[in-house]
This record gives structure tokens, C-alpha cells and sequence, in this order.
């Protein structure tokens, strides 16, 4: 008779995915709790720890594959993204997450991102914004701030800076979300929503590098100011934050407006309510450009679109209907071709 | 004194070739001139010669378009050297080509097409077709195709635009006439091209190839006609392939004796697409193709399946293997077997991008930053992409590498007859992967082969992590300096042993040495064998050693090179071959370069055999 273990035993948890690596972060980098989320994610979703792999291109997020006891790739730098596709074709049955960075994603990788997001594979990025270059320690990055001043612009930066969401937007994410370093169960909980969303998952997580730009988020997520700066979203509620959750978001022609629930006769029945589902990407869009300090940033889920087919199954598909239409590929009559002749 | 009518006058080969505007249809043509002269029992090579440009403007010498076929009722093994019959559509098609063309030799000209207008376009100040000296030359013939064709299909529903379209075909029938072709492989042609959707196009095609015969027969300027004896080839099943399509079937076969699933990344680019198109019209044999956003992501995305256990491989030019450099390195670091295939063509950058070169060895040898030594083997014909394919297979599987597969444009798009495989007596490629039972060392290696093994996602208990940075033996990052010493020697040896794994070298002439050695790789096979050949054939102590293997070299290498008093390196580069056996071998190589986008004469090659040994 087959004996049954008790779930306790087959159970995964944070253990087993704990690499026997160093962890080489700085003292206090956001790394390491976006490192213990993933941990905590990975053993809950009922995947056998051989499926995972984790995939990443070059910085100092990117060394996060050597600290999963997984099946890992350390790529180079901006390419995640067309060695996680290639996994994730050549085997459809293995969860794939990716890891990058805002110079590593959005800055020499922006492109292959971009394609990665719009073709769909069910793969899940992991975006960690920290508005710097730490690993070639502190020039302005990609989504650091007009002004900023760094070694490589001790004037100010003059680029203007990209947003992560609307990027991922415009390419047509089926998957939009953000979350924070400083949230543990914010992140697990956004994982967990990124895992099950079959198709592209992007999510920006605000991550702090405590050496060349610390507390660059702090202004939204720190505890003194999260209230009254950051908005969380819930599916079907309308957008509603501030310590006395009195203040919400409403929508004046096509810009948004800050308003104070009974204020002016204002109710919670004149605020935008939230919806991930719509296909038109205007909302998300919106919501994506509430910034500091004139609004208070979203967390969760902007966006989450169904039906869309992934690409690793698009592909595979074509194979299956080839070999049921033809026939399974024969080698020799391949290579005997159609005008062929006979020496004798 | 005249020949009787229909008396064919016996020839051992001959060379033709078509001119004509970009949209004139003569690459259509070249090719059904091929088809017939194989299914007639030739030997066969052909060089397909077309511009950059899609069509440049009508009538201009930048649109002129050109193929050149050899056929011949020996072995035939370059498309010959000039030919013996142009056929000019215009008058850009005759200022292009007839200086190739040797006095005495046959010119087919469209005379509809030599107006006042195209005589200008070409760059001509009066039509050429008046000059004395041309009619003196050549042995002109003048036929105006076009009305010919519009007249031979008065009864055909075809729009007149649509009619005069079929007089290349016409000027075919007439040249198969010439030559005694077969028309029917022809006729089979156009039915299946257009049997089915266009018939009113494959009978009205079909009446002008017959017509364009049967004007050869009833014209006094056409008598002479040439008979070429079948070619004594081996027996068997044959069939015409280019050199593309040699080496997506020999992908196919390699994932087949591997059991291997094929991955093949690519983005389009001169003159490799083929091999992305012929990939993706196989789907039924299991294969995944992906064309990717660049040719770094097409590397990316095969480097990841190469991960995951599949037989991946990517097919580019010169220009995509400069952006795919920095991911080849990773793929040497990492240990993943992969094979990129490199469709040489004229560079630096942009180049020749429709013109040959075998300018890209040392590009293939040194690209990468580090040390990082890679494998690399060259196709010396067009069906040698077959076996190439599957050699480069059974390295990159058996060694845990990426290997560089040269081929050239020349070779891609030209094409030879080739004896079909037999399926069954392909080699066995198939490597295990690691032991899920046994403890996974990353870098622990078999002591002959010096290969990692392979563990692959879904495996359990062999989870492991592979990456950019420097490894230990167990896999763990390492910046210890001696481990990255011992890494980096391993990574050398282990491509070096690939030698090992060689049959001994061919050599063609005198195994115990001689005057001279022809040392060769890649695409000048065809025409340094052909100069070699003939020059023992006079008598001459000439041999010839042609390299499918350039890194590592095969061992025997040095020993028969040390038997020649002198060796020659002809190649179609500034001499990248003769840099790589000075350095290793310390011998006085010399080297003999040609960088005009076209391939080695055999007449110039045989001038500096001779020159080099007097």
C-alpha cells in the first residue's frame, strides 16, 4: 500500500529555498527583504522547487539567483529578459521569475524588456527601483529624478526620467503591479497575484540602496509619511488614503484631483473605484503617473488582464497543430525532397 | 563549314549565365536551368549574384541581377570561371557582364530591350548591339523576346503586362535548346508553383518555354548546339540542394540523433534568413523557432534553452555576430552547449551585404573579451553544410560548448547535386544528462573529453546556478585567483581535446610532401581543389589540404605541413588562415588574398600556384 506523508513533510518552506551562498548585499540593502519575501513566497504556491528557476541580468539585484536554492542564470547585463523567454519556450512547465534592475530593465535592457512584456510568456519580472547605479557605485540611473546629482552629473542629472509602469503599460502589460521593500506581506501578497496571472507579470518594487541613495523612497513608504503618501488599491473599492482614510482620488475631465471625503459635499460615490480587469489602458495609465508630491503613490495591482494567450503556448501550439496537419516530420523523405533523381 | 541541323557538337562542360533587370526573373531562371541540367545526369555549381537592393531602379546597372551555373559531365566544382554564353535582357545586364565574357563566346541579347532610353540608363552613348567591335567579338545573337513572347501567347488570357513577363522564360527555352536541355523538370515546375492557384500563368509560362525552344530550332544564328555527356557520379538518390537549405536539414537531423528538441532563435539578416524561414516551415518535426526583437536577444533566447536541455542554435552574418559576442562568452563561461552559425559575407560593418567573403575566422577566434577560446568549423560546399551541422552538434553536445559554424554566401545560396543520406546511417549524437540519483558537481569534469555534465530545470535535487561570474568546481562564485587560472586553462584544454575526436586530414596530391601545399578552409574548396587537380594533371608536384576544422586544428596539422617546401594560403580575406598557422606552426605561410565579393578563379589560383613554386 502507497503510504501517504502527512502534508507537514512534502511541504516546502522557507529553508529549502535558502542557497549555501554568502549573502554579499550591503548591511541594510532593500535586497534582503525583497530576498525573504520571495522566500516565503516560493514554498506556498504549490510548485515542486526542481520548476523554479530564477533569471537575472547584471547589478546587484541580479545577484539574486545565487541566493535561491533553485535552478538559476546570472546572465549579462539587460538580457534577462531573451534568456528568461527562451526558458520559459523551450519549457513551458517551469515557473520562471525574473530579476533586474531600473538600469539593468529599463536602461541597457529596455528594449529586450519591452519585447519580453508585449510577446506575454508567463514569466514574472521583478523590477527593483532604487533610482541609482549601486553596483558600479552611484551614478543617475534611468528613472532617477531631473536634477539629481550624482558622480556622473554633479550638476544635476538633465535626462528625463522613465516610469517603470507606464513603460510596462505601453507595451501592453497584461500584468502591472508595485510594491514596496519596506512591506513584507505587501510583497508576498503581490508575488503570490504575479505567480497566478498567467502571462507576463511586471512588478516594480521601491527598493532602497542604503549606500548611494538611501531613503530615496522614504518621502512615500517611511512611517511617518506612508499614510498620507502612499494609496493601496483593492479591486472594486474606490481609491481612499490619509491617516483618517477621509481623502480619495477623483477624476475632473481627464485629470485626477485629490479631494477630502466631506468636503465640498464630495462622498466616496464621486471617487474613481478600482478596476484591474479594464482593457483600456487609460486607467492604469493614470493611476501610474500619481506621483510624489502632488498625489499619493499606488501600491498593488494596477492592472490584470485576462485571455490573452502566453507565448510559450502560442508556440507550442503551432508544433502540436503542424504534427496533427502533416504528420509527424519524417527525416528521410525530408531530406529526399520532391525532385530528386536516381544515379544507377 | 556548316553543321547539319540538330547535330549536337560534344562538350565536356559549359558555363551560362543570365543578366537581366532585379525583377527580370533571372535568379528563377538560373535555377531551372540547374534543375534540368542535374536531372540530366550533370555534375552541377552555381552562383546566384543579385544586388542589395530589393529593385533598384529598372535599367540601371545597380539593379542588375545575375546567375551563373557551371555543368559539366565531369566532377564540377566551381560555377566556373567566365562563361561561355551570356544572355543580356538589357543594356544595364550587357555593360555589367560582358567583360566577363570571353571573345568568341555566345551573347543572347533581348533586343526589345535595347532602346534609346535603357541604352542611356546603362551608360552607353549609342546602343552597344551597333558596335563593330562587339559583333566581332561575340557571337551575337539578337531575338526581341518580348514581342516573340507576346506573340506566342496572343491566345492566352494573361494581361499584356502579365505576358511580356513571361519572356524570361522564353530566352530559358531557347538556351535549353542550345544545350539540349530536358524541358520537362520545367513543366513540373510551373505546375506546382502555380498548377493549382494560377493556371492561366503555368500554361502561358509553359507555352513560352516551349516556344522559346522551338525558335532555336528554326534559327540559322542558333545551329550550333552542345551535347554534355552525363556525369560519372556514384550511385544512388540525388537531389539539388544550396547550402542553406543543406544546413536546416542537417539541424533537423542532428536534434533527431541527439533526441533533442530543436530551439532556433534568429533575426532576419543577408544572407541567413533562409535558415529562420526553412527552420520555421518544419514545425511538424518538433522545432521551436522564435524570431527575436535583435540578434542579442536571438542568442539570449537560445542560450536559454540550451539551459533548460534543447539543441539550440542561432544562424546570422558578420554584423549580428559582433552584437552577439558578449552572450558567446557567456555561453563559454557557463558551459552550455549551443551552435551559432555565422553566413560569412563583404564587411567591416554593413559591407557587402549580397557579396562573399570568408573574412570573419579571426572574428570567430578573437571576439570576446577574456580568455575564451571556442570551437570553430567551416562548410566547404554547399551539401558539406549537412554534415557540418551535425559536427557542430556532436562537438557542442559532447564538449558543453558553443561552436562556431562558418559558412558563406557563396556556399549558402549556391547549389551542387548531393548523394541523399541514408536516415540510418547517420552517427548516434545522443549525450545523457546528469544522474538525478548521484550528487551534482557543476564543474566536475569527464577526464577525456574534460566536459561539465548537464544538469536541466525539473531535475530534482540537482538545482544549481549558472552564471557570468567565475565558478569554482562545485559551481559557487570564486574570485580566488588560482581557480580562475586553473577555469581558464581547463575551458582552453577542453576545446583543444576536440582534437582528439578527429579522423585524420585529407590530403589531396602527395602524403609524403612535395613542392607545394594549397592549404584552404571554407567556400575556395571548389576552386582551389579545381586548380590543383589540373595543375597535377599537367604534372606539377601540387597538393591540397582543406581545414573543416580551424579550432582546434587537427593534430596532424604540423607534421604535413613540415613535408611541403612551401605552402600557400589563398583566402578571401587580407589573410586570416595564414595569421592563425604562422603564429601556431612558425612556418613562412604565404598567403594569397582576394577581397573583391566574388570567389577565387581557378585560373587565378592556378597562375599563383605556379608563380609561387617557379
Amino acid at each position: 500500500m502507497k503510504t501517504v506523508l502527512p502534508e507537514e513533510e512534502n511541504a516546502l518552506n522557507k529553508k529549502d529555498f535558502v542557497a549555501p551562498n554568502d549573502v554579499r548585499w550591503c548591511p541594510g540593502c532593500g535586497d534582503y527583504a525583497i530576498l525573504t519575501a520571495i522566500q516565503r513566497t516560493f514554498p506556498e504556491l504549490g510548485v515542486p522547487k526542481e520548476k523554479f528557476v530564477v533569471v537575472s541580468g547584471i547589478g546587484c539585484s541580479s545577484r539574486f539567483p545565487y541566493y535561491m536554492n533553485t535552478y538559476g542564470f546570472h546572465t549579462i547585463h539587460g538580457r534577462a529578459p531573451t534568456v528568461a523567454t527562451g526558458i520559459k519556450v523551450a519549457n513551458p512547465e517551469l515557473s520562471v521569475w525574473m530579476v533586474t534592475g531600473d538600469g539593468d530593465g529599463l536602461s541597457i535592457g529596455g528594449n529586450h524588456l519591452l519585447h519580453l512584456i508585449r510577446r506575454n510568456p508567463d514569466v514574472n519580472v521583478l523590477l527593483f527601483n532604487n533610482r541609482i547605479y549601486g553596483l558600479t557605485k552611484g551614478q543617475y540611473s534611468p528613472t532617477s529624478e531631473v536634477g539629481k546629482k550624482t558622480k556622473s552629473t554633479p550638476l544635476g542629472s538633465v535626462d528625463y526620467p522613465v516610469n517603470p509602469l507606464l513603460f510596462a503599460l505601453g507595451s501592453e502589460s497584461t500584468f502591472v503591479a508595485r510594491t514596496s521593500d519596506t512591506d513584507m506581506k505587501h510583497m508576498v501578497e503581490t508575488f503570490k497575484a504575479a505567480h497566478a496571472h498567467k502571462g507576463t507579470s511586471f512588478i516594480e518594487i521601491f527598493q532602497n540602496c542604503v549606500i548611494y541613495n538611501n531613503k530615496t523612497w522614504e518621502p512615500v513608504t517611511g512611517r511617518e509619511s506612508k499614510s498620507e503618501q502612499s494609496l493601496f488599491l483593492e479591486e472594486g473599492k474606490p481609491l481612499v488614503f490619509g491617516a483618517e482614510r477621509n481623502k480619495g482620488i477623483r477624476v475632473n475631465g481627464f485629470e485626477p484631483e485629490v479631494v477630502t471625503l466631506g468636503e465640498n459635499g464630495v462622498s466616496e460615490s464621486d471617487l474613481l473605484v478600482h478596476n484591474t480587469k479594464m482593457s483600456n489602458p487609460a486607467y492604469p495609465a493614470l493611476l501610474s503617473q500619481l506621483n510624489y508630491p502632488a498625489f499619493p503613490t499606488p501600491f498593488g495591482i494596477f492592472r490584470q488582464l485576462e485571455g490573452r494567450e502566453t507565448y510559450e503556448n502560442a508556440v507550442a501550439q503551432q508544433v502540436t497543430a503542424s504534427q496533427s496537419k502533416q504528420g509527424e516530420g519524417d527525416l528521410q523523405a525530408l531530406l529526399t525532397g520532391s525532385d530528386s533523381w536516381v544515379v544507377e | 563549314m556548316a553543321q547539319a541541323k540538330d547535330s549536337f557538337i560534344e562538350i565536356e562542360s559549359a558555363v551560362v549565365r543570365f543578366a537581366g533587370d532585379s525583377g527580370d526573373g533571372m535568379q528563377t531562371v538560373g535555377e531551372r536551368f540547374t534543375d534540368s541540367s542535374a536531372f540530366a545526369g550533370n555534375d552541377i555549381a552555381t552562383l546566384p549574384d543579385f544586388p542589395a537592393e530589393i529593385r533598384a531602379p529598372a535599367g540601371t546597372l545597380a539593379g542588375v541581377s545575375g546567375f551563373q551555373v557551371q555543368f559539366g559531365s565531369r566532377e564540377i566544382l566551381t560555377p566556373g570561371d567566365e562563361p561561355d554564353a551570356l544572355v543580356a535582357m538589357n543594356p544595364a545586364a550587357l555593360k555589367a557582364n560582358v567583360e566577363d565574357l570571353p571573345a568568341g563566346g555566345m551573347l543572347v541579347v533581348n533586343t526589345a530591350a535595347f532602346k534609346k532610353m535603357n541604352i542611356s540608363k546603362a551608360g552607353y552613348e549609342s546602343n552597344p548591339l551597333e558596335a563593330e567591335e562587339l559583333r566581332k567579338k561575340y557571337h551575337l545573337v539578337e531575338i526581341d523576346f518580348t514581342s516573340l513572347t507576346k506573340e506566342a501567347l496572343s491566345e492566352s488570357p494573361l494581361k499584356p503586362t502579365d505576358k511580356a513577363r513571361c519572356k524570361n522564360f522564353f530566352a530559358l527555352g531557347f538556351m535549353y535548346y542550345v544545350y539540349g536541355r530536358p524541358l520537362e523538370p520545367t513543366f513540373k515546375f510551373f505546375q506546382d508553383k502555380w498548377g493549382k492557384r494560377l493556371p492561366d500563368l503555368a500554361e502561358a509560362n509553359t507555352i513560352a518555354l516551349k516556344a522559346g525552344f522551338n525558335l532555336g530550332d528554326t534559327m540559322e544564328s542558333a545551329r550550333n548546339r552542345y551535347q554534355i555527356a552525363k556525369a560519372p557520379v556514384d550511385s544512388g538518390v540525388y537531389r539539388k540542394i544550396s547550402g542553406n537549405e543543406a544546413l536546416v536539414y542537417g539541424l533537423v537531423a542532428a536534434a533527431k540523433q541527439s533526441k533533442l528538441e530543436l530551439v532556433y532563435a534568429g533575426y532576419p539578416i543577408t544572407p541567413a534568413s533562409p535558415i529562420l524561414e526553412g527552420l520555421s516551415a518544419l514545425k511538424h518535426f518538433g522545432v521551436k523557432t522564435i524570431q527575436a526583437e535583435d540578434e542579442i536577444a536571438a542568442m539570449g533566447m537560445a542560450l536559454g534553452a540550451s539551459f533548460t536541455g534543447k539543441l539550440s542554435v542561432c544562424a546570422t552574418s558578420g554584423p549580428g555576430m559582433c552584437l552577439k559576442s558578449e552572450f558567446i562568452g557567456l555561453a563559454s563561461i557557463t558551459e552550455l552547449p549551443l551552435i551559432i552559425c555565422n553566413i560569412q559575407r563583404g564587411g567591416p560593418s554593413t559591407g557587402l551585404p549580397t557579396k562573399n567573403e570568408q573574412s570573419d575566422l579571426l572574428q570567430s577566434m578573437f571576439s570576446r573579451n577574456g580568455d575564451s577560446p571556442i570551437p570553430i568549423i567551416a562548410a566547404h560546399s554547399s551539401s558539406d553544410c549537412f554534415d557540418c551541422a551535425i559536427e557542430a552538434a556532436r562537438i557542442a553536445i559532447t564538449y558543453k560548448t558553443p561552436v562556431i559554424l562558418l559558412s558563406d554566401l557563396y556556399i549558402a545560396n549556391g547549389a551542387e547535386p548531393w548523394l541523399i543520406p541514408n536516415v540510418s546511417d547517420l552517427p548516434d549524437l545522443e549525450v545523457p544528462f546528469a544522474d538525478s540519483n548521484e550528487e551534482y558537481v557543476v564543474y566536475k569534469r569527464d577526464p577525456s573529453t574534460l566536459a561539465r555534465e548537464q544538469a536541466i530545470p525539473g531535475q530534482a535535487g540537482l538545482e544549481h546556478r549558472v552564471g557570468g561570474l567565475e565558478k569554482n568546481e562545485e559551481g559557487g562564485v570564486s574570485y580566488d585567483p588560482n581557480n580562475h587560472e586553473e577555469m581558464t586553462r581547463l575551458r582552453a584544454d577542453k576545446v583543444n581535446v576536440i582534437a582528439n575526436s578527429l579522423p585524420p586530414s585529407e590530403l589531396f596530391g602527395d602524403a609524403e610532401g612535395g613542392e607545394i601545399l594549397v592549404l584552404g578552409w571554407g567556400g575556395t574548396y571548389g576552386a582551389i581543389t579545381s586548380a590543383v587537380r589540373n595543375l597535377r594533371t599537367e604534372g606539377f608536384s601540387v597538393s591540397s589540404l582543406h581545414l573543416r576544422n580551424l579550432n582546434p586544428f587537427p593534430n596532424d596539422l604540423g607534421d604535413i605541413l613540415s613535408r611541403f617546401k612551401k605552402v600557400l594560403v589563398p583566402e578571401l580575406n587580407m589573410g586570416q588562415l595564414s595569421l592563425l598557422i604562422r603564429s601556431k606552426y612558425l612556418i613562412d605561410a604565404i598567403s594569397y588574398s582576394k577581397v573583391q565579393g566574388q570567389p577565387f578563379k581557378v585560373s587565378e589560383l592556378s597562375n599563383k600556384i605556379l608563380e609561387t613554386i617557379r
